[in-house]
Parts: structure tokens; sequence; C-alpha cells
């Protein structure tokens, strides 16, 4: 399993959990294990979102893998200048 | 190892200072920028825009228009049927030509295409439009107040609680840990509420394009962005075409600094080519720049940071509303990241707003939202520093992140630069330089992502031995010097023999937006792999030639030779000689490489200013300004300086004079550079660059991102400096000369 760590206001639409767990493997995994066991965290996954792992920043990459042991946390979808 | 990790290397091209391939052309006009091209029978476009800050578009009559000599095609919402599928492409297009409401003055409701000027603007006033006149919101806590005039109805997403406007669209939280119970562990609490202008980029190129649009609905477009492929995927979205069909080909680019991230006449001189079947050139003028386009958002913000006695943060907490104007951005929630992101905080909440007005839509500007934040946060803990006597370079450094820090968005941090950089400003002469009269000193610390994502690039070897590169990024920072650099150091042959130029959406993969700081970072990785790629190949036509395995040859110094004595004993075989038979060991030779170059490393600065306040009429005069950053490996370092030196001159602009001000009719009263005034030489001194070359280990070269940090620290370094030098705190910007002589007077 894999935690993940929602910004605050998406916690409030995981039934206020700060950090949830889900079956992943890699990035699309994480993103569709989320939607299923959370289904009102869906608009703002269709949306976008940005995901950090272990400190690093992806947006899209879908096989970008993850292990049990990566600290996953999502981020509002970055935009820059 | 990986071989897109950094491993330490003797650079022979990489951080010289070699001339700029775009000099010669800039400074001889031979620079095409986007105004600069022409097609033959050209017909010149130009847009009918608001008069009103929100009104509702009774009825557009374009019949006396359409019947004017000289003129081709007129355009109104009507003519865009197709609607996006995209939220943020229908904004697109209802910002580039209102729909039922004009949302801000100079809101585009009609457009003309005619032979000459004079026929387009005479077409232009022939266009009759009925308004209602609407109440309109410019003030972001204004709008969010139930009972505020609304813009849009059921835009607000999930995440807004009851009991505001449906201009609120958007919140988002941040933070960890229990701030009630980090405030009550605090010796002294200061709490502070802020706010900021909207400023515009101030790009000196206005935005301009050229579209041609055959009756086969095939099309191509010349135009002045950041990101010709993002403009190719949009205006073929609106114009309901294939990309394939559009082929879009960037112009040299006078400076975009976020603004040109997206589209505002292109989808327009499509749609007037389209139904005039002739190619239509559109340029605004400044008044249209700065009514139209995209400036930045203005905010109020509340900040409250605790400490102990001893200089130990506490409990922090941040409210951060920020107005995108007409339509939904997302710069407030960035603003809660990134404001606190510099600081190890055990206890944190931030919340971030996205609000909309009357206003034009909030393009980016650098590190969108993080500057103000950092305003706010940077002020009050300087105020704090002192209420607690500490210096507020050692203040910072106690409370510093480092790696290992939970960040203020949530990640945990890798190895980080930020304590190297007020490490680097405490040592310098210029935290410890004496200050006269009236005369006082700031320091501010700020924080930014850097992006990578998708890119292409292509390197061929010409039969010549020169190389010649194809990138998929418009140039706004250096970018066809630094991949030549980077290019020539890979493939060990001088600067000089390699070209890079910025190919159309035709002629490559796709390419992000060039934005986020990415640039440098992500083209460069491709640049490198790209001619690893080449390399592998001439290896191999070396081996051939030699009649070894490809396996047995290695690369130094620009030319392929047996990796060992077992290899075999040959001369080594130049890329010029391998080159020179390219046709005859297998054809032609080029490198590829196509990625999404995720993964990024942050990026933190620290600047220090001085100030001099006159106090009989409040002006302020910068006397000195030095900025610190983790640049990690700077590529040309004259560029990697220039982008320090123009955060740091931008920031000077948002912190003291420019201002985006709305008469009481809603419309903007200072459209223009006369009014709108941003910085010039003679208002500024020499800005000092000081590049810490701290390795980013998720680059071969060790490359990070630079062209946005820049811009975060400068309003909070020099509000602290003004209030110093003026004994007085002050919590609004610009702090202008009639504002600070208020707030002096007010003592």
């Amino acid at each position: 399993m894999v935690t993940v760590t929602l910004w605050g206001s998406l916690a409030e639409l995981a039934e206020g959990q700060r950090s949830v767990e889900v079956e992943a493997t890699n990035l699309r995994e994480l993103l569709q294990a989320l939607e299923l066991a959370h289904p009102a965290l869906e608009p703002q996954l269709a949306r976008g979102v940005s995901v950090s792992i272990d400190g690093k920043i992806y947006n899209d990459s879908w096989f970008q893998p993850i292990s049990e042991t990566s600290e996953v946390v999502l981020l509002n979808r970055l935009e820059g200048g | 190892m990986a071989k897109d990790e950094f491993q330490t290397r003797e650079f022979k091209v990489v951080g010289t200072r070699v001339p700029r391939p775009d000099g010669l052309d800039k400074v001889t006009g031979r620079a095409r920028y986007g105004a600069d091209m022409s097609a033959p029978g050209m017909l010149h476009g130009y847009c009918l825009r608001s008069p009103h800050a929100h009104a509702r578009i009774v009825s557009i009559d374009t019949s006396a228009a359409e019947a004017m000599s000289g003129v081709k095609a007129v355009v109104t919402r009507a003519d865009f049927t197709v609607t996006p599928e995209d939220q943020g492409t229908r904004d697109i297009l209802d910002n580039v030509m209102a729909d039922k409401k004009a949302l801000y003055d100079g809101h585009t409701v009609a457009a003309v295409a005619a032979t000459s000027r004079s026929a387009g603007m005479k077409a232009l006033k022939a266009i009759k439009v009925e308004y209602e006149v609407l109440p309109h919101v410019i003030d972001v806590d204004e709008a969010m107040k139930p009972g505020a005039p609304e813009l849009h109805e059921g835009r607000s997403q999930e995440s807004v609680p009851e009991g505001y406007s449906q201009n609120v669209l958007a919140r988002s939280q941040y933070g960890h840990g229990d701030i009630d119970a980090g405030f009550a562990k605090a010796d002294v609490i200061i709490e502070r509420s802020f706010t900021t202008a909207a400023t515009h980029q101030g790009y000196i190129e206005p935005h301009a394009c050229l579209a041609t649009m055959g009756n086969d609905n095939q099309g191509d477009l010349f135009c002045c962005t950041q990101g010709h492929f993002l403009v190719r995927s949009t205006c073929a979205e609106i114009m309901g075409m294939e990309s394939g069909r559009l082929r879009v080909t960037s112009s040299e680019i006078g400076g975009g600094f976020g603004g040109k991230t997206t589209v505002f006449l292109e989808p327009v001189a499509l749609m007037l080519s389209k139904k005039s079947g002739k190619p239509v050139k559109m340029t605004m003028s400044r008044d249209e720049v700065l009514r139209a386009s995209g400036p930045t958002a203005s905010t109020s913000i509340d900040i409250k940071i605790g400490a102990t006695k001893d200089g130990r943060i506490t409990g922090a907490w941040g409210d951060f509303r920020y107005q995108s104007g007409a339509f939904y951005a997302m710069n407030g929630a960035l603003g809660a990241m990134c404001g606190f992101a510099p600081y190890d905080l055990e206890n944190l909440k931030t919340v971030g707003w996205e609000v909309v007005t009357n206003r034009p839509k909030a393009a980016a500007y650098r590190a969108p939202g993080a500057p103000m934040a950092a305003f706010a946060v940077e002020s009050v803990m300087d105020e704090l520093a002192s209420s607690i006597g500490m210096d507020p370079i050692d203040f910072r450094l106690m409370n510093g992140a480092e790696e290992g820090t939970k960040s203020a968005y949530g990640p945990t941090y890798p190895a980080i630069g930020l304590k190297a950089t007020l490490e680097a400003a405490k040592a310098h002469p210029h935290w410890s330089a004496p200050l006269g009269e009236n005369q006082g000193r700031g320091v501010g610390c700020g924080f930014w992502f850097n992006f990578g994502g998708n890119t292409s690039v292509s390197l061929m070897i010409n039969p010549d031995g020169t190389v010649s590169l194809s990138e998929g990024n418009p140039d706004i920072g250096g970018s066809r010097a630094s991949m030549s650099m980077m290019a020539a150091e890979e493939l060990g042959i001088p600067y000089r023999q390699v070209r890079t130029i910025i190919a159309d959406t035709a002629s490559l993969g796709e390419n992000d937006v060039t934005d986020g700081s990415r640039v440098t970072f992500a083209v460069g990785l491709a640049t490198i792999k790209a001619a690893r790629h080449a390399i592998e190949t001439m290896k191999a036509r070396a081996a051939k030639t030699w009649g070894i395995d490809a396996d047995a040859v290695e690369w130094v110094d620009g030319a392929a030779q047996p990796a060992g004595p077992n290899a075999g004993k040959f001369p080594p075989l130049t890329l010029k000689e391998i080159a020179a038979t390219m046709s005859n060991t297998g054809g032609p030779i080029s490198g590829h490489h196509e990625a999404n170059a995720e993964g990024a490393g942050v990026s933190f600065g620290t600047h220090i200013c001085d100030t001099e306040v006159d106090p009989e009429t409040g002006a302020v005069k910068i006397l000195r300004y030095t900025v610190f950053q983790d640049a990690g490996k700077a590529v040309h370092p004259d560029y990697v300086e220039g982008q320090l030196q123009g955060g740091a001159v931008q920031g000077i602009g948002w912190a003291l004079n420019e201002e985006y001000v709305y008469g009481e009719d809603g419309t903007l009263q200072n459209p223009g550079f006369l009014d709108y005034r941003i910085p010039v030489a003679s208002d500024l001194p020499m800005i000092e660059p000081v590049i810490l070359e701290i390795p980013n280990p998720g680059h071969p070269y060790g490359v990070r991102g630079v062209g946005e940090t820049g811009i975060v620290p400068p309003l909070a370094t020099i509000a602290n400096a003004v209030s110093r030098a003026a004994d007085v705190r002050m919590t609004s910007l610009p702090m202008s000369p009639p504002k600070l002589l208020a707030a002096i007077k007010a003592k």
C-alpha cells in the first residue's frame, strides 16, 4: 500500500483524511485508485493535480514508479510563467 | 548511476561567456518579431473592445461595417461555432471574444479585417453594440462578499464553503501540525494584513500575429508567443480543426515573463482570415496590451507568525486572497504553497483563494502567485526578528528549511540551497556596509518550484561537421546559446560549430510552453541525450570503418577512438571526418530525444536591498541591490545574471510604482507607459548577482531553472528596506510616493 498525503481542502472531500492508503505501483494506478476509493475527489483529479514523489514533482508521467516507502503528496496542479 | 543524474565533470564550453547567437540580428533590426512578418494580399485586423467593466451584450449590428469599402471580414462570437470541451479553453475563447457579457474594460466584442488601418478603424466605429451596463467589482475582498456583482454562475468548485459570492471559484488549504498549539507556545505573535496591486509583465513587444487560413481548412500562424505548440492546440480546438492542419511558427520574442503563455489575438486573426480568405495580421497597441492581455493578480493577504524569544517559530498562518480577473487562474493556491516554503515550520496553515473580478484575466508573471505571498510573509518575518532583537538573516537561518524539512506545501525537501543563499548574503560586504540618514536595508527570501515537461529535440550532423540543433521552445532567456553550449560540450566540439533554431510545430514533437523555468533544465537534458544518441551513431560508423565492434569504440574530445589496445590501433576519427563520409558509411547522422522530463529541482533566493526615503516627498531611491540565488550549474553565466537582475528590476517596479488604477466606472485609467510607470535605467543601481552553483542532482550537468525565483524576494526585500528607512511598516504595494508620504505623516 502507498500512503498519499492530500492537501487540506482535498482532505475534506476524502472524509477528512489528510492521508489515505491505496494500492499502486505507479502514478497512473495511484490516481485511478484514489478516484475509486474516494469518488468525491473526481472533479479535482479531472481538473488535474501534480504529485510529489520523494520530493520530485510530476504532472503527467503515468508510469513513474512508486514504491510502498515513497513519500507521495498530492498538490494543486502547478503552473509557471 | 542513471545518465540523467548529476556527475561531477570538468566543463570546456558550459560555464563560459560565449557570444550570444541572436545578438547581431537584434542590434541590426534583422530579427523578426511578431509584427515583422507580412504576406501578399494581407489584411489588417482590429478588435472592437468593450468600454464597460461589466455589461450584457444585447445586440451587435455589423451590417454597416461589412458594407464599407476596404472591409473584408467582420467577426463576432457568433462566428465561433465550436464549444471547446475543456473549461480552460472555453474560458480562453470567452476571453478572446466575449459571449453574452463583456466582463472587463477592453474585452473584445467584435473584430474586423480591412485593407488598411484607416478602413479598419472606420469599420470599428460603424459596428453598433447595444450594452446593458451591469454593476461591476474590482476589489478582491469586495468580490468575495455575498451580494457582490457576480461574473459567472455555477463555476465555484466543490472546495468553496457556503457564505461567499459565486466569484469565489476555488479554495486550497495547505499546512501541517496544530497552529493553535503552536501559537500558544509563542512569546511574540505578529499579525498583519497586506495588499498588492495588479501589475503587468511589461514586455516591450506587444502581442502580434499573422494568420493564414485556406479554404481547405489548413492554416499557418506566425506569432509572438512563449509556446507555439500550445497556441496550435488551443487555436485548433477553438477553430474546430485538427491540430496537424495548423502550423505555428514562433517569432523572435520581445519579452514574455509568463504573459505570453496563452492566446489573445491568434484565434481572432485565424477566424478573420478564414472568413476573408486572405492573410490577416493583428498587432495590439500598448493600450490594448494593458487593458486586455493578462496582468498579474492583485491580492489581499493576512499573515500571523508566532515565535519564542530565542527566535524559533512556533506557529504560522496565512490567508491568501487573489483576484484573477474575469476567469479562473490558479494564483492564490500557489501563494499558499510558496509563501512559507523557505521555512521549517512545525505548525502551519495556509489558505489560498481564487476570485474573479471585472478585470482582464490574470496571466502568469514569473513564479505566478509567489512574489505577493513572499512580500506578506517576509514582512512579518522582518518585524518579528526586530521585535525579539534578532538579526533578520540569523532569524531566517534559525528557521530555514533544509534537507529533510517538511515543506509548507507537503513534501519533504531533498538537498536544497536556501541556507547557502542566506549564508552568502550574511558574508557579503553589502550586509555590513554602513547606512546614512533616511536609509534602510532589507532582506527577503523566496522560493519557486521549477518544472520540466514535454520536450523534443533534434540534432543533425551536417556533412561539413557543423551541427544543427532544433528545439521547440521560443528563446526568451538565451536557450539558443545554452543549447548550443550543451550540445558542443557533449559532442566535444567548439560552440561556434553548433547553431540552434526554434523549429515550428510541424517539425518537432510536442513541446510544452517556455515557462516554469523549465527550458534550460528540460530542453538541456533532451539536448544532451540527443547528442549522446548522435555520438552512438558516429561511434558505430567509426567501428564499421575500422572493422571492429561498436562497443570497442569510445568518444573523446570530439572524436571516435578505439576504447583500448585490445580494440585495435587506429588513429581517432573526428566528428568532421565521420560527417564527411556519412553518405558512404550509412547515410545521414542525427540524434533525437523526446521525453516528459519531470522531476526538476526547486530553487531558493535571498536578496538584500538598500533604500533611501525622502521624508519630504515619499520618494524612494534604490541605492544598492544584491541577489543571491541557488542557480545550479550556470550554463551561460551572462544569461543567468541577466535573469537575476531582471527579476530584481521587475520587483522594484512592482514594489514602488507599478499599479493598475481603475476609475469608479471600472475602466482602467493608466493604459500606457507614461502613466503605468515601469523602472527605467536611471531609477536603478547596478544589480549585483551572486550565483551559487549548487548542482541539481536530477540533471547530468547539475542545471537548475533560474528564470522565476529571482522575482519572488524583491517585493518583500524592498518593503523591509523602505519600512526601516522610513521607520514605518509598509503593508501595501506599490509604495508610491503619495502612499509612503501619507504613512510617514501618520506616524
